[in-house]
């Protein structure tokens, strides 16, 4: 039954990125923890794919409704191109 | 049985739609140029198929399901650009080591996080030149997830991609990620 727990770090690693976004399942989650007690790399993995996730929804919130335009002079340059082929 | 033709205001496309249609695709492909080739690229096309719209839909709902193509398009070019960048893997391929980590890209402790991770212009920089620096395909697909916050049901449907394709996908651009903020920023 062990056996079939066992993960590689690979595998660890990929369910704790899938676990940033709450999508891993709880089997998943259970292979983790195992993991965990004998891997001490993906337990700072882990650590640390937290610390980055912050980062990246901090910096996700700079982008967040920003509209972005296309210039007076790109559309007047878009609508003669199309003029000429209409 | 006769096609029903319904008339498109084309000389009011630009004014009315090209921004919605540049900020669609500019969100999905970070990039200026691009997003502005695909918006000209789906007038283009629109014009030579105006013949077949039927107003069944809206004229704007019309544009962005051939900017939509548009995007799977190039999505599936750069999909198909191997090796593009992609740095080597973290763990073993084979061997009795087989996806265990390989010891020289091990996680290294990040003692100074704390005070690297104080918001500002240069910590911004940085993610942004990590992602960039992503083989293109991930870095679209991570931006769509991580920064756009789009759900990952969109995603798979707008690339045509199946969910563990997803998630490889993400897998692989965080620990790409991870290993270049450490080398770039948390280890200096």
């Amino acid at each position: 039954m062990f056996k079939r727990l066992k993960i590689t770090c690979d595998q660890a690693t990929s369910i704790c990125n899938k676990n940033q976004y709450g999508a891993s399942t709880l089997l998943d989650k259970l292979k983790l923890n195992i993991h965990f007690l004998g891997c001490k790399f993906c337990s700072l993995y882990i650590k640390q794919n937290t610390m980055l996730t912050t980062l990246y929804k901090r910096h996700a919130k700079n982008y967040k409704g920003t509209k972005f335009c296309m210039s007076k002079e790109e559309k007047e340059i878009l609508k003669k191109e199309l003029e000429k082929i209409n | 049985m006769t096609q029903k033709q319904v008339l498109l205001h084309t000389d009011k496309w630009v004014d009315n739609y090209a921004d919605y249609m540049y900020n669609y695709a500019l969100v999905r492909i970070n990039d200026v140029n691009l997003a502005k080739d695909l918006v000209q690229d789906t007038f283009f096309s629109a014009l030579k198929s105006a013949k077949n719209f039927q107003g069944k839909s809206t004229e704007r709902t019309w544009l962005i399901s051939i900017l939509k193509r548009k995007i799977i398009d190039h999505y599936r070019k750069i999909n198909s650009k191997k090796g593009q960048s992609e740095v080597r893997t973290n763990f073993y391929d084979n061997g009795e080591n087989s996806g265990s980590w390989l010891e020289e890209r091990v996680p290294q402790s990040w003692d100074n996080y704390l005070e690297r991770s104080i918001e500002n212009q240069e910590l911004k920089s940085q993610l942004d030149a990590c992602i960039e620096a992503l083989p293109k395909k991930y870095e679209m697909v991570f931006r769509m997830r991580t920064i756009q916050d789009f759900e990952t049901e969109e995603i798979c449907k707008e690339l045509e991609i199946t969910a563990s394709n997803f998630w490889v996908i993400i897998h692989r651009a965080r620990i790409q990620l991870r290993k270049c903020m450490e080398d770039n920023w948390f280890n200096i």
